[in-house]
Formats: C-alpha cells, sequence, structure tokens
C-alpha cells in the first residue's frame, strides 16, 4: 500500500455527490451528470438522466423497470469482480448483499485502493449475492444503522412472529409493509423458507419488479396481484404492499388488518408507534452496528469515510481505532425506496 | 419473561379491545403456572416489590458502554430503559445451535421471586446477570418492571376477562372470587381449566358485581307502567360498594371498591374509618360516592379534586369530606338479599340506616311520581322536586323496577338510567389529528372551536374535541372534508379551513385553565354535521361562559 496517497487524492465531495476526477465520474449522483457508476437499484442511488450509467446488469435492468429504457443515454453492464479502466483508474464491482444487483465499487488508482460500499447488509438474504469483503486502504461506508442500539435479529424470527399471527389471527388480513424493490421480495422468500406455502397477495406496485426477481432466478412462489374486489376476502392471507400503502385508503378493506412493517427501524418503539403498526418485523437491507464495524476491520482500512445516517458514532469509534475518520454528511440519501418510491408508476 | 415482554409489546401496539384479548387468551393458555399467574399479577396491579432507581440501571451501562456512544444512542432512543435494552452488549456465549432456546432466560416467576429475596446490594450483580440472558424485548421488559414504569396496555378488568374466557366464564365470576385469591393464581387457572373447583375465598369483605343499568330511551316508556317502577336521583358521583364484615380473629374490616371491583380503600383512609364506627354489622352496600359540605352535595368536579391525589393530606380530608349515598343493600349479616325484590332490599336499606350512624352515610331519596310526565318534570328540574340544592349533582334520574331481583352485570328490563338532556353548542372544525388503531387511516378526532373577539376580529377559540357520535358514514364523510379542505399540517395534524360546523352535545362545562379558552367540556360528543350551517352562524364563547356561570 502505498501510505502517500489518501482518499482525497482519488475522491472529492462535488454538489452531485462523490466524484473521482482521475476518472470522471460520479458515483449514485444526486442529479444528473455526464457518468455515472451506480451501487444499486434504489431511488435515491439511481436516478434517471444521466449521460452515461455502469452498473450491473440487474441494477441496470432494475433501472429500466423503473424509469423506462431510456432512462440514461447510455449504459454498460458490468459483472462483479470485472475490471474495467476508466481514464487513469481501474473500477471493478462486487456483491453488496442489500438488494438484487447490489454492488460496492472497488476503484484502483497506482495501487491505491478505494471501495465505496453503497448500501451493504451482512446478513443472510436468498435474493441476493452475499456481500464479499475487498482489503482497500480507504472505506467509504454507509451507517443508516450506525448506532450501538442497532442489532438486526435473525430475519428468520421475525417471520415466525409474522407467521404466529396469522394462526392467531385467522380472521384478519396481515399487511406487511415492505420496500418495493428487495425488502419486499427478501420477505416473501423468508416466508418460503419458513414453509408459508399459501399464495403471497401483492400490491400493485411491486408487481413488476417481483417479476424481475423471479426472471433473474430467485423463485418466489405463487403471487397474486391485489384487485380492488379481493381484499374484503384476504382473512388470513399475507399481503406485501409499500409501507405507505398500509395507511392509505387502499388499506381499510381488508379485514380488520393487522398492518406489520419490516425495517431495522422498527427496533425502535416510538418509530414504530409512529408508523400505527401493529406487529413491527426488524428485518433490515442495511448492516447492523455490529456488522459494519466487523466490516470496517475487515477491509483493513486506514481511512473511513461515513455517509448515510447515524454518521457520528461509527467515526467515534473508527477514531478510537486509531482510523482517520470523518462524516460525509451528504444530504439526499434516504430511507431507501419510502418516500418517492411511490410516486412511481 | 421473554414471552410475558412479547406479550406485552404486542399489547401495547394492538388497538382493538378483542385483539387484545384474543392476545391474552393465547397468552394464558400456552404459558404454564406460575408464570401465567404472575403475569396476571403484573397485568393487575398485584405484584409489590421496591423499585430499582434509573440510577442503578445507568450505572450497570455506563461500566459496560462507551459513554459518548451511550449518550448518542440515549438522545436518538429517548427512553432510558429502551437504551439499555439494546444496547446490553450480549455477553460472549458459546454458540448454540442454531433454533434452540437460550435456556438460561429466567422466566417471569424467578425474576418475581427472586426480586423479594435480592437484597439492595445484590441487585445490581442478579439484574446484570438477568439482562446477559434475555433478549432485547425481555431486557426493557425486565428494566421497566424493576424501575416501575412497566405500562401495560389492558386493564386490570380485561386481562380477568381473559381469564375468565379461558374456560367460558362471566368476567364477573372472576371478579367475584378475585379478592380472596394471591399471585400466582395457580387455584383460578385451576378452575377456569376445569380441573378444580371454584376457589373457596375466606375474605371477610369480598366483593360483588354490580347490577348496572340500561340507558333509557323515550321511545320505551309507551312499554312501561309508571306503577312498577321508583325512581331516584342519579347522582354525578362514582359508583362505589362499600363492605364491612369481620375477620377470623374478630377484627372488623371495611373495603370500598369500584363498580369494576378495584379496591379503592388506601385512598378513602377517612370515610373507612367512619364506615366502621357506624356500626353496619356485616353488609355490603351498593351507593355512590360524593363529596358533601355542610349538607350540600358538591359537583363531579370538586370530587375529582379529591380523587387525583397522589398522598391523602389532613387538609385534603377536610375540603373534602366524603360520603356515601346508599341505595341498595346486597348483603346483611351472612344473608344474601340479592335474590330479593328491590322494594323489600330497600326496606331492609332503610331499616340499617335507622340504626346506624349516617354522619358519612345516608340514604338515596326516592323520587315520588305517578305519571311519567311528573318524573319528566321531576328531571328537568330538580330542586323543585325534592332535590332543593342538590339538583347540581344530579344527571339525571334512575328507575328500578320495583319486583326487580339484584343481578350482577347488566340485566335487561330492570334499571334504566334517564338521563338529562345533554347540553348543544354549534361549533367550527378546526383540526384533526389522525384516528389511532383501527382508525389510524381515517381523520377520526376533531377538535372544535367557537367564535370569540379577538385583536384583529372574530377569531376562533378551541374549547375541545371530539372522537364520536357519528356514524362510520358520517366518519366517511368528515374525512374526505377534512382531505379537501387541509390548510395546513403538523405531522399527523391537518388544520383545516375554517368551514365546517358541527353540532357538539355535551354533558357538562368546566372551568379551565389549561384550555386556552378557559373552558373545558365533560364527554363532548358529535351530534350532527351542520353541512347547511354557515360557519359564522356557529356560536360564541360567551354562550359557553353564560352556561358556566348558571
Ligand atoms: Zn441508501
Ligand atoms: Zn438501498
Amino acid at each position: 500500500m502505498l501510505s502517500a496517497m489518501a482518499a482525497n487524492d482519488v475522491l472529492s465531495l462535488t454538489p452531485a455527490g462523490l466524484y473521482c476526477r482521475a476518472g470522471d465520474f460520479h458515483i449514485d449522483p444526486l442529479r444528473a451528470v455526464e457518468r455515472a457508476l451506480i451501487t444499486h437499484g434504489h431511488f435515491d442511488h439511481a436516478r434517471a438522466g444521466h449521460g452515461a450509467v455502469l452498473a450491473t446488469a440487474q441494477t441496470l435492468g432494475i433501472m429500466a423497470l423503473r424509469y423506462g429504457e431510456n432512462f440514461a443515454g447510455a449504459s454498460q453492464a458490468i459483472a462483479y469482480g470485472e475490471r474495467l479502466t476508466l481514464g487513469e483508474v481501474v473500477v471493478s464491482l462486487h456483491p453488496a448483499g442489500h438488494v438484487l444487483g447490489s454492488a460496492q465499487i472497488l476503484i484502483e488508482s497506482q495501487g491505491y485502493r478505494v471501495v465505496v460500499s453503497g448500501d451493504y447488509k451482512r446478513a443472510p438474504d436468498p435474493t441476493c449475492a452475499p456481500f464479499e469483503p475487498i482489503r482497500c486502504d480507504a472505506f467509504i461506508t454507509e451507517a443508516t444503522f450506525g448506532l450501538p442500539v442497532f442489532r438486526h435479529p435473525e430475519a428468520r424470527l421475525e417471520v415466525e412472529k409474522l407467521i404466529a399471527s396469522c394462526r392467531l389471527f385467522p380472521d384478519r388480513a396481515h399487511l406487511v409493509g415492505a420496500y418495493s424493490l428487495g425488502k419486499a421480495q427478501r420477505v416473501m422468500a423468508l416466508l418460503r423458507a419458513a414453509g408459508w406455502d399459501r399464495p403471497l397477495w401483492i400490491h400493485g406496485a411491486m408487481e413488476k419488479i417481483t417479476g424481475f426477481y423471479e426472471e433473474n432466478g430467485v423463485p418466489l412462489g405463487q403471487m397474486r396481484k391485489v384487485a380492488a374486489a379481493d381484499r374484503a376476502k384476504l382473512a388470513g392471507e399475507i399481503v406485501i404492499c409499500p409501507p405507505s400503502a398500509t395507511q392509505d385508503i387502499w388499506a381499510r378493506k381488508f379485514p380488520d388488518p393487522v398492518v406489520a412493517f419490516a425495517s431495522g427501524w422498527m427496533r425502535i418503539r416510538a418509530r414504530a408507534r409512529q408508523g400505527g403498526v401493529q406487529l413491527p418485523l426488524v428485518i433490515s437491507d442495511h448492516a447492523d452496528w455490529d456488522e459494519l464495524r466487523a466490516t470496517v476491520e475487515e477491509t483493513g482500512c486506514s481511512e473511513l469515510w461515513v455517509t448515510h445516517g447515524a454518521e457520528d458514532a461509527l467515526v467515534h469509534w473508527a477514531a478510537q481505532r486509531g482510523l482517520q475518520a470523518r462524516p460525509l454528511n451528504l444530504i439526499g440519501y434516504g430511507d431507501d425506496d419510502e418516500s418517492v418510491a411511490e410516486a412511481q408508476p | 419473561m421473554n414471552r410475558f415482554a412479547e406479550l406485552l409489546d404486542r399489547l401495547a401496539y394492538e388497538p382493538s379491545r378483542n385483539n387484545k384479548l384474543r392476545l391474552l387468551v393465547d397468552y394464558f393458555r400456552s404459558q404454564a403456572d406460575p408464570d401465567r399467574g404472575y403475569a396476571l399479577a403484573a397485568m393487575t396491579g398485584a405484584l409489590t416489590f421496591a423499585h430499582a432507581k434509573p440510577a442503578l440501571i445507568r450505572t450497570l451501562i455506563s461500566d459496560r458502554t462507551d459513554p459518548v456512544l451511550f449518550a448518542m444512542s440515549y438522545d436518538y432512543v429517548g427512553d432510558l430503559s429502551e437504551t439499555v435494552a439494546l444496547l446490553w452488549p450480549a455477553p460472549q456465549a458459546p454458540e448454540r445451535p442454531a433454533g434452540s432456546n437460550q435456556p438460561l432466560a429466567p422466566t417471569l416467576s424467578v425474576i418475581v421471586e427472586q426480586l423479594h429475596e435480592t437484597s439492595k446490594s445484590a441487585l445490581p450483580l442478579q439484574l446484570a446477570l438477568w439482562l446477559d440472558a434475555l433478549d432485547e424485548t425481555g431486557r426493557w421488559a425486565l428494566l421497566k418492571l424493576i424501575t416501575g414504569g412497566l405500562r401495560i396496555g389492558v386493564s386490570a378488568r380485561l386481562a380477568k376477562t381473559a381469564v375468565a374466557a379461558m374456560g367460558g366464564l362471566d368476567p364477573n365470576d372472576v371478579e367475584e372470587v378475585w379478592h380472596g385469591l394471591k399471585p400466582p393464581y395457580v387455584d383460578l387457572f385451576a378452575w377456569v381449566e376445569g380441573r378444580e373447583p371454584r376457589p373457596v375465598t375466606d375474605d371477610p369483605a369480598p366483593f360483588r358485581t354490580p347490577m348496572l343499568a340500561h340507558a333509557l330511551d323515550e321511545a320505551d316508556f309507551a312499554t312501561l307502567d309508571p306503577a312498577e317502577f321508583s325512581a331516584e336521583w342519579k347522582w354525578d358521583g362514582i359508583r362505589v360498594q362499600a363492605v364491612t364484615g369481620f375477620d377470623a380473629a374478630g377484627a372488623s374490616v371495611q373495603r370500598l371498591y369500584s363498580r369494576t371491583g378495584e379496591d379503592m380503600s388506601h385512598s378513602f383512609p377517612d370515610l373507612l374509618e367512619a364506615l366502621g364506627a357506624a356500626g353496619l354489622g356485616d353488609v355490603a352496600i351498593d351507593g355512590e360516592l360524593l363529596v358533601v359540605r355542610e349538607g350540600l352535595v358538591q359537583s363531579f368536579g370538586v370530587l375529582q379534586q379529591r380523587l387525583n391525589r397522589k398522598s391523602v393530606t389532613a387538609k385534603l380530608i377536610n375540603e373534602y369530606p366524603l360520603h356515601i349515598r346508599a341505595y341498595d343493600l346486597l348483603t346483611e349479616n351472612g344473608e344474601d338479599l340479592r335474590p330479593l325484590p328491590f322494594m323489600e332490599r330497600r326496606a331492609r336499606l332503610e331499616a340499617l340506616l335507622a340504626r346506624c350512624d349516617t354522619a358519612r352515610l345516608d340514604l338515596s331519596p326516592l323520587v315520588p311520581f305517578d305519571t311519567w310526565e311528573t318524573l319528566a318534570q321531576a328531571r328537568r328540574d330538580p330542586s323543585s322536586a325534592g332535590a332543593g340544592a342538590d339538583a347540581e349533582a344530579i344527571e339525571g334520574v334512575m328507575l328500578k323496577r320495583r319486583q326487580s331481583i339484584y343481578v350482577p352485570g347488566r340485566p335487561k328490563g330492570s334499571w334504566w338510567t334517564w338521563k338529562r338532556d345533554p347540553f348543544n353548542v354549534d361549533a367550527v372544525l378546526m383540526y384533526a389529528p389522525r384516528g389511532h388503531g383501527q382508525r389510524s387511516s381515517f381523520y377520526s378526532d376533531f377538535t372544535f372551536g367557537v367564535w370569540r373577539e379577538g385583536a384583529n376580529g372574530d377569531e376562533l377559540a378551541p374549547v375541545g374535541k371530539a372522537y364520536f357520535g357519528f356514524t362510520d358514514e358520517e366518519l366517511g364523510q368528515l374525512d374526505k372534508w377534512v382531505r379537501n379542505n387541509t390548510v395546513n399540517r403538523f405531522g399527523p395534524v391537518r388544520e383545516v379551513s375554517h368551514g365546517l360546523v358541527l353540532e357538539i352535545a355535551f354533558d357538562g362545562l368546566n372551568r379551565s385553565t389549561r384550555h386556552k379558552s378557559g373552558v373545558a367540556m365533560r364527554f363532548p360528543r358529535i351530534s350532527r354535521i351542520r353541512w347547511d350551517k354557515p360557519a359564522k352562524d356557529a356560536d360564541r364563547l360567551e354562550t359557553l361562559e353564560r352556561l358556566l356561570r348558571e
């Protein structure tokens, strides 16, 4: 490792987000740019209107699904592990374990290695490739759940709670709020693994993405789209819908619905109460506090940039371990799909 | 403990009474003795031990975490017990096979039993061991329990109803044996599960489930014969049952129960003492708790001043002299009077009070009437119908069938309440926060105001909030109106344009320093939506102020 270099020499902060001058590209830019590398398909990372986009084939597929085929001037797919020279740097994408197609981005510049994590998790997820730790000099990590109060339980146990509730309340519909991309399909796969073999009912907003997962080799079992006339008849069934739909007029027609929400935020009671949730399910697609720390250590990095969420706690922890750590305070990355997702068709 | 904690968590999120009941029944069915009994004790307020101070918990966590990270976490979570429960570092345990339970997690019974035995100095270590073994929800419930901050989303009554439901019993059946039982209620569960006979209680002053009245619909009069009924005032106090008796050693025992069977004796030492000295013998009296000053019954508002106090001081006792206005006698010296007709019980009550000291206990007078018209007249104007200055504390009249026996619960056809007409005011809708629970997708709470003169002309002064009184269909219309007329949002609350008049019915009016308008309504509800009425024609604050003065 050439200690003469620093992360600053490879990446800089611009109003559009992280920018690599030597390769002339942005990563997950917040506004339209000429060339963008995209870590994954969530709305806050993958925006439409860039000149050229480089991402995994699956991420490109998701963007096309959400924004239409013309989401960018040009697009190029790159496989996990494939190395590509861009200007003076070499980039490669590596599984992040967050959602289907999600990737970390490794930038190599004269032997100096920077990894941009994108969103990631370490817990097993049958719907996407598992996270691969990469040794690097500088690690740019997300910290959505960067506080020691966030320790996600095993997702399997949370899904067992959901199934137990269905057994106890067979006359009520169970509405599970889950982000349309990733969380919804993970919940479906978890339900299948737990032996739930009834058809799963899905909200229209997640139909296309769920089909895309299946086309990409993620079997999720029998799906039924909830038509207006069905709602009153869905006692005892599990309905998966975007979180905002659980508070909509749409939700009223179900028989005495049990409103569940699958999210890492559900670990905090006040958050669950705010959302009018009756069955909080702590299922997250982001690394929890323990995973964040373990990952930082595994990368062997000497410099840590923290973005996305509770940055200060992780920076404090890293500094105590002798790492050079700084918060990025980037505005614009949010809570995955929630805020903008439902505006989309 | 983990399972109990999970139940508490689930109850807290579940708004519907019926669904809470099902969660409780499921819990009691699936859990063994004595754990479920201690859970029942926790829910009915029957667990007692010295609570730990929050400082102890802070010390425990600060020994185990970085202070900066703790501060950030506490700041984020906002609740000490929850922060510690979430932050508590898992001990380095040998790996357990997947799917196996944590064998070391303490049960609720172990915790309750050991809390009694653990000395103050041994508590921190004991607590840390428990926290190590529990899961996050279990830690949260334990910390809440030992600091006295455990809020349970169900009433004692609902918990007892669930126990009764296990055996297809009426909740009143459980209520009647309840005061003779102790945690962990093994005999109670054995009874409801049909394994043992009904527990015998040797309680010298047990509670009997009261008989309740139906609200009278004026259309009922056509079918009712006035000659079969007797009438009393409906006092605006608190329904109580005063029971006196003698324990095995011959010492006299007095208790005061709420109508749900809650033992309220500790709040009224003065009244209990007076009951003990009255020479009543072994009796159960049904009556109304009132504040009577110099022979004058005070309004409910005055009684509330006495009720909402933590400590009962001599000053409080002097300023709010309590009194029981008796209207029924359920037992007397071992004889159960409940199978007797009302007029016979009434005669026994009159005889009892005639030979006892009645300084704090007197008879609820009958209201004479021969036709429904005379009774209607008395109800409209109690002061000229014998109530005199006590009329303020009268809510209406009670009708009791002369031949009715005393039946626990709310039997049909025996007793009725005929309340005074509520007050009405036309108010303007101002704000609507989202409802809770099943109504959470509706705007179902409505804050309304009346006009008053402001610095820049007329302005609305909020005077109350109503949650009910409307049909489902009207709720849908109100919800739609709120959505279409929102001018501002504050979190879940919508401010609406001042264009909709609601006719609000309410039972009374109090002065209030908490409300900007200076008045607070009792039991306000929406009686009509006045789609027809222009907002500027709604009532004014002066109208309410006049009511207050009257
Ligand atoms: Zn993100
Ligand atoms: Zn994401």
